[in-house]
């Protein structure tokens, strides 16, 4: 498998670590149900999943990569920074 | 028999080799099997299940009878293919899965009860008396099964692991893999052209054919010259793409060190046995060819029944004709060919037996019409077989039969993404699916176009549709004249009659067990296949599988589309484990991380342990000490009663650096860190989101917008990435960033009442009076160097942790060493480090194991209520804050048994000894030689409830069985006036 | 028909025509007591405890693809009750015990071996992790030992004793764990089930799961609408997807796990032995080929298949501790789709819809908790309460954090268990 890192160019599976759906955090003072979905639930679709990989052997950015998770192609790779996963500061 | 003057070989330097025992003459350029055929040996192994005789089949790496065992010792080598393994001189090859030798094996007793051996009986059988399967059945079916034997020695050959990268893999250099490698290669493309075989041409190495009017090897050798000139080809032979992956990754396997003697391992040496490749590659043109089937009758796997496809390459490659008087049962044309070369070479030809009525003609031999072998005589060598025609049965003297019942297309790597293969009525056989996977074209026989000008109009296509998504321009050439016979097929999959067919050679699966396993509703490909073996020896069905599932389909009444092929999946050649594995082999597994004490420590002969990937010193033994808690023990009051030094470098450090440092800080701990002061310490405690702890550490600020944080040694990796994360993708609004520098720094911990003392000989500017009060720091300069100082303690004595640039690490070590020793202390280890924090109740990741929260650590009063910090939602969950928690305790034995152990469980003394009774249990223990006994830290059930009470510790694995008195986790100086100084 | 040396002798003297089919074809009914979605180990162990235990026989099992075809056939068959946390020690022992016996029960050779496991230790703190495993298994019930380095060397010498980068230091051994014929397992289960009447239907996906006012009705398959009072999910893989028909988010996360075979070599490993450094477990074969795996791929996935990183990373466990096994040949890889639940442990419960069962989040224990997740789960769906064994396997403890199950300690992060 190999992702194409937005600053580093393409390159193999191996460089990035992967920790799951990219979620938007929810705000410190939502309910429990609202954490629960954020930290527990997953959609876990067989197809197209917006997921949250680490360029930990190469830049350090965490990315939010596009990826089909029945077929594993890649349709979009972006920096996470720019996903809005922080929600409403 | 070799024919003299004929093949690729003719000429070539003998070689000489032993077969069983038996010392043998070949040819260089032989592979084992030519040579063996060309001695006459037919027969060379066993099948799995009956031990049936087996001769050799094919002339490529899906043969499934003739495997044998290279070598001896470390260089054991089982189950080699006779048919790619080249000959050397000094090869030495025996025959496997036979006792006492191949020509006699006792286990062909088991051909005799085949009866009873059928499809799945071991499902029905063996269970009576239950305890007789472990004791009796089993080890009698483990010893009968099993192909070759390892030695059981560590193997002692050197692998290689590399990388490639390129435009165009293609893969096979046959007609269509040539072509497309010149159409690519001429055009400018990367092209990385890879070859299973030791020689590049595929079947144009034994076709009797020609290309633009020249013979086929004249222009397969004018082809390679022109790839070779070229810088942006590389061509590697002896080479087989194992498996597709995911974006144009591949896995190959170069057999770099299989085709010469060798007397002791490779290791030293810089060939290695096997290379393992991973290559990267934007296109891939799939040239792999097609495997030949072959057609179930009775008894049509006695040593002297080969493959047409074969017999042709062991003739025109190898000038070896195959037996005396030869004959040939086939379903197509292309079997002909074979007839024709025989023929040619002057080898007898007794007959060929053509299934079809419209079979060609040939004036060179004759055709039986519309007619089918039914079965063959014969023992350890085929004598006879019986053909079956309108004219009835009549039975031939032969000594070898070739056959063909159509060639598969050899789409396994197609099929490794998960698409499935599409059948071809024409054809009678399953071709790749376009775009099975990304980025790949099957061309040429592999794409089932099964002629030589097919071949090569499809190999230059495909170059030049990749040409064109590379942007790159393609020459202008013209394509090359060759042969374009059709390929005319019948279908024909397996013959009519009693007795048993074999399918799946190696196996001993035949047409009766497929029929059997459909009677007892097996009748999915997959249940067929599991119920029967069908297509799970080392040739994974690429002989058999197509043939099967067509009977399959038949005795079901589905069409073959209907019943569908089983799953293809990696490799595609089997692979040594060593090569996938290369460079892992002895200390090669992981990296070693050492500290920059280490030699000091090794020095002093201290014995290392392993945290993670560092050693560390877990103690450093003195003359006259005969275990290590001696050690340990003086080193404990080294450190209670004088100073003790021990390097502290593993833990992670991070500098953190901007304007919102602060503001990272105050989110990822669960305490704040805005407030802490310049040139102050402060620890904290940081969660997971979910709640639960994720590591703890000290963090001090050294400028308004700097701070370095410590980590555990464990946790370092963990958490950088966790503050990557926090920062990167939750809060990219704030202006921080770190790196770490747990390498950059060398730190060492000096405690004890007399830390201070000697630190102040060391330090340019001496710690005077209350300049460095606990958790002070700050910079300080050592000798000149600049480093820095933290008041920190780790065991409750007044204690510092110097850090200096990680080169200056070792001479420090040494330095503060002898000025320990000097005043009556030393180097501490890890044991001992240990002991002095299990004494005040500090935590280490033996207790934040990951299921433990700030309550149940009794650091609830480190969760603020001020502001917001990861993990504080989930926290807060009740079954989180419950009181029935298990909360950390202090554990002091009280019994007559003074010992206590880390993984005891904790019950109430009146309790039974039984899980529903369990109250908790201990996580670190340790002989505290200032209190004269063992203490220890572990969970209990509402533990801090029940300081005062006693509780059961229970041991089972160490035998251990005692009572320990509950008490404050902090056995030492509770009220911290030591560590103030 | 009973299956019996004997009947194997007899069909074998009067040329094998007297077999039979191991179970029916039978088409779908237009209703049944209940249906189970699913018809891998733990939906056809399901059917049969029902049929066998509670006497449910107007039930069926829906099945996608083939009998067995999910996780139940791509496994590396270990069977072990060695877990330490309350909740999958009762679970997993009572597993263990329907585990002994099994072939005599089902009158199938499922080849349940108990050749015994080695959880092999590196270090002191695997050791004491070792140590509190081994006491939670002794007082459940169960046998664990712990040995130390000569003790591991008496029973295996082929490992690395002398260079290796993690040296083994000894382990912790269950002698009644081992390893079981995996098919055979689905297919006894099937023949059992089918023999007391249960429909087991092939080739019957189910697209629809039909609820009204709270409470399930019956599903939509590709072979027509049947009704059910009951409907009970076990589809380990595809769990979340079932689910979502039903309306409901699980605490899942899809993940491949690669396993690997190599070719077959003569007996060499007599034992389960699995590798804290590296997570390599292995066994071989009674056919002979060595049966391995170790972590999974790390990203979401329903590929069924994985990549080189892992096929490397496990074989560099294998060169690094076997050392003697280098030469022997991967023939086979493979993938298989796990539930990962962010505990690491699995769920048996009622759903928040009446009538809706779950038995789901398996990680990658499932194959061996087969026997005794087919026992509880048919409880459940039969008395509406959960089964002594499994009263901890809830939904709601994900949200509650009353009863967490993290072995592994790593969290609520699903990849990392």
């Amino acid at each position: 498998m190999r992702i194409t890192c937005p600053l580093c160019g393409e390159r193999d599976r191996r460089e990035f670590y992967y920790k799951g759906a990219a979620l938007v955090r929810p705000a410190e003072e939502a309910d429990l149900a609202q954490w629960d979905a954020y930290v527990n639930l997953r959609d876990n679709p067989a197809g197209p999943l917006a997921e949250l990989w680490y360029h930990e052997m190469g830049c350090g950015s965490w990315l939010t990569v596009t990826r089909n998770t029945a077929s594993h192609e890649i349709l979009h790779v972006e920096l996470a920074s720019g996903s809005g996963l922080g929600g409403t500061p | 028999m070799r024919i003299a003057g004929k093949g690729l070989t003719a000429g070539a330097k003998t070689v000489s080799f032993s077969f069983n025992g038996r010392q043998l003459m070949g040819l260089e350029g032989d592979t084992l099997a030519s040579a063996l055929l060309a001695n006459d040996i037919h027969l060379v192994g066993r099948s799995f299940k009956y031990h049936r005789p087996r001769g050799v089949l094919t002339a490529g790496s899906e043969e499934p009878n003739a495997l044998v065992t290279l070598g001896s010792g470390a260089l054991q080598d089982p189950n080699v293919r006779a048919t790619t393994q080249e000959l050397f001189d000094g090869l030495q090859a025996r025959s496997q899965n036979c006792w006492p030798s191949v020509e006699h094996d006792v286990m062909a007793v088991n051909n005799l009860a085949a009866p009873f051996f059928g499809a799945g009986f071991y499902y029905k059988t063996f269970m009576w008396p239950a305890a007789m399967w472990e004791k009796l059945y089993e080890p009698m079916i483990r010893r009968a099964a099993g192909l070759g034997a390892l030695s059981g020695e560590a193997d002692t050959d050197l692998y290689e692991k590399a990388y490639a990268f390129c435009d165009v893999l293609v893969v096979g250099s046959g007609p269509a893999g040539l072509m497309a490698a010149l159409t690519a290669g001429r055009a400018g493309a990367d092209v990385l052209l890879l070859e299973e075989d030791s020689r590049m041409g595929g079947r144009l190495l034994v076709e009797q054919e020609e290309i633009d009017g020249m013979p086929a090897l004249d222009w397969v050798d004018a082809a390679l010259s022109e790839l070779e000139a070229m810088e942006n080809v590389r061509l590697m032979c002896r080479t087989s793409v194992s498996g597709a992956y995911d974006q144009g990754t591949y896995g190959a396997l170069e057999r770099v060190g299989h085709h010469e003697l060798r007397q002791h391992s490779l290791k030293g040496s810089h060939r290695p046995r096997e290379c393992f490749w991973r290559i990267a590659a934007k296109h891939c043109v799939l040239a792999a060819g097609a495997i030949e089937r072959p057609i179930g009758f009775r008894n049509n796997d006695r040593p002297g029944v080969m493959m047409a496809g074969a017999v042709r390459a062991y003739l025109n490659r190898w000038g070896v004709a195959p037996g005396e008087r030869v004959t040939l049962f086939t379903n197509n044309d292309d079997a002909h060919r074979t007839a024709r070369d025989l023929v040619e070479a002057g080898v007898h030809l007794a007959a060929v037996i053509d299934s079809r009525h419209d079979a060609p003609d040939s004036d060179l031999y004759t055709v039986i019409k519309g007619a089918q072998v039914c079965d063959t005589g014969g023992g350890k060598r085929l004598e006879s077989i019986t053909v079956r025609s309108v004219r009835g049965e009549e039975k031939i003297q032969t000594d070898c039969l070739v056959m063909s019942g159509g060639w598969n297309p050899s789409v396994h790597l197609t099929c490794h993404l998960n698409a499935r293969p599409s059948w071809r009525r024409d054809l009678l056989a399953f071709v790749p699916t376009p775009e099975a996977v990304p980025g790949m074209r099957a061309v040429g026989a592999c794409n089932g176009s099964f002629s030589t000008q097919g071949a090569l109009q499809e190999g230059a296509a495909a170059a030049s549709a990749i040409l064109q998504e590379l942007e790159l321009q393609a020459k202008d050439c013209a394509l090359p004249v060759a042969d374009d016979s059709p390929y005319r097929i019948a279908p024909l999959w397996a013959v009519p009659g009693k007795g048993r067919a074999w399918l799946d050679f190696q196996n001993d699966v035949t047409v009766k067990d497929v029929t059997q396993a459909a009677t007892e509703n097996f009748r999915s490909v997959e249940h067929m296949k599991r119920y029967t073996t069908q297509g799970m020896a080392t040739d994974q069905g690429k002989n058999s599988n197509v043939a099967a599932l067509a009977v399959l389909a038949d005795v079901t009444g589905r069409s073959i589309p209907e019943t569908g092929t089983t799953t293809f999946r990696p490799p595609f050649v089997p692979v040594a484990l060593g090569a996938l594995g290369a460079g892992a082999a002895d200390q090669g597994f992981k990296p070693q991380r050492y500290l920059t004490s280490h030699a000091a420590a090794e020095e002093r002969g201290a014995s290392q342990l392993e945290v993670g990937l560092w050693y560390r010193a877990a103690y450093f033994p003195k003359p006259g000490e005969s275990n290590w808690r001696q050690s340990c023990d003086r080193e404990v009051i080294y450190v209670r009663n004088a100073v003790g030094v021990c390097d502290v470098s593993t833990l992670g450090k991070i500098d953190i650096q901007g304007p919102d440092a602060a503001k990272l800080l105050d989110f990822v701990y669960t305490n704040t860190f805005s407030t802490l002061k310049l040139g102050r310490v402060r620890y904290g405690l940081m969660l997971r989101e979910d709640g639960f702890v994720m590591d703890d550490g000290t963090c001090a600020r050294l400028g308004d917008s700097h701070y370095v944080m410590t980590t555990t040694t464990a946790a370092a990796g963990e958490v950088m990435a966790h503050l990557e994360f926090v920062a990167q993708a939750l809060h990219p609004e704030w202006d921080v960033r770190f790196t770490s520098v747990t390498e950059q720094w060398a730190q060492f911990a000096v405690a004890g009442p007399k830390s201070r003392e000697l630190l102040n000989g060391l330090l340019d500017a001496p710690i005077e009076g209350d300049a460095w009060p606990f958790m002070a720091c700050g910079a300080v300069s050592v000798m000149g160097v600049e480093g820095r100082l933290f008041r920190i303690s780790f065991s409750g004595e007044e204690a510092y942790e110097l850090a200096l640039p990680a080169s200056y690490g070792d001479s420090l070590f040494r330095t503060l060493l002898s000025r320990a020793e000097a005043l009556g202390g030393g180097a501490y280890g890890m044991e001992a480090l240990n002991v002095l924090r299990i004494e005040k109740g500090f935590i280490t990741h033996a207790e934040i194991n990951g299921t433990v929260n700030a309550h149940d650590l009794g650091m609830k009063g480190m969760l603020s209520k001020k502001k917001a910090f990861v993990g504080q939602a989930m926290a807060h969950r009740p079954g989180l804050v419950d009181e029935d928690r298990q909360q950390m305790v202090g554990l002091k034995p009280i019994g007559a048994v003074k010992e206590l152990s880390a993984g005891a469980h904790l019950f109430n003394p009146e309790d039974p000894v039984e899980r529903i009774h369990d109250q908790g249990y201990v996580t670190s223990v340790g002989f505290s030689p200032l209190m004269g006994h063992m203490i220890g830290l572990g969970f209990l059930k509402r533990g801090l409830t029940r300081i005062g009470d006693e509780v059961r510790l229970v041991d089972h694995m160490r035998g251990i069985d005692t009572l320990c008195e509950v008490v404050e986790p902090v056995f030492y100086d509770p009220e911290g006036e030591k560590l103030r100084g | 028909m009973r299956f019996s040396g004997w009947r194997v002798l007899k069909e074998g003297l009067t040329g094998n025509k007297g077999w039979a089919p191991h179970w029916r074809n039978p088409e779908p009914k237009r209703e049944y007591d209940a249906v189970i979605i699913g018809g891998g180990g733990h939906g056809l162990a399901t059917a049969y405890y029902l049929a066998a235990e509670h006497g449910l026989t107007n039930i069926a099992v829906l099945e996608k693809g083939y009998l067995g075809g999910g996780n139940v056939g791509r496994n590396t068959t270990i069977v072990r009750a060695n877990y330490y946390l309350p909740g999958n020690s009762e679970f997993y022992s009572h597993s263990l015990r329907l585990w002994e016996g099994l072939e005599q029960e089902l009158n199938y050779n499922a080849m349940m071996s108990q050749r015994g496991i080695l959880n092999l230790y590196h270090n002191d703190g695997q050791r004491d992790a070792a140590v509190r495993r081994g006491n939670s298994i002794v007082n459940q019930g169960d046998d664990a030992e712990l040995l130390d380095r000569e003790g591991v060397r008496k029973l295996a010498p082929f490992l690395n004793f002398d260079n290796n980068r993690f040296p083994i230091q000894g382990a912790l051994m269950q002698r009644r764990a081992g390893t079981a014929r995996h098919d055979a397992v689905a297919w006894g289960y099937a023949r059992g089930a089918d023999m007391r009447g249960v429909d087991l239907i092939q080739n019957c996906e189910v697209t629809g799961i039909d609820v009204e006012n709270g409470k399930v009705t019956g599903v939509q398959t590709a072979r027509g609408p049947i009704k059910a009072k009951k409907v009970a999910l076990a589809a380990a893989g595809r769990s979340g997807q079932v689910a979502a028909m039903a309306g409901l988010t699980l605490p899942i996360e899809s993940h491949v796990l690669q396993a690997f075979v190599t070719e077959g070599i003569k007996p060499l490993i007599d034992h389960v032995i699995t590798f804290a450094e590296g997570h390599l477990y292995i066994s071989q074969s009674d056919k002979g080929g060595l049966v391995f795996g170790s972590y999974l791929d790390f990203y979401a996935s329903y590929a069924a298949r994985g990549n080189l990183p892992m096929v490397e990373h496990t074989m560099e466990t294998c060169v690094a501790m076997v050392p003697s096994i280098s030469k022997s040949r991967l023939l086979r890889s493979w993938g298989g789709i796990m539930d990962m639940t962010p505990d690491g442990s699995p769920i048996i419960d009622h759903s928040p819809i009446e009538g809706l069962y779950l038995n789901c989040g398996w990680c990658y224990g499932g194959f061996k908790a087969t026997p005794g997740a087919g026992s509880v789960f048919a409880h459940l769906i039969a008395t509406d309460r959960p089964h002594g064994a499994a009263t901890k396997f809830k939904l709601d403890r994900f949200r509650s954090g009353y009863g967490l199950m993290d072995e592994e300690g790593t969290g609520a992060q699903h990849n990392l268990h």
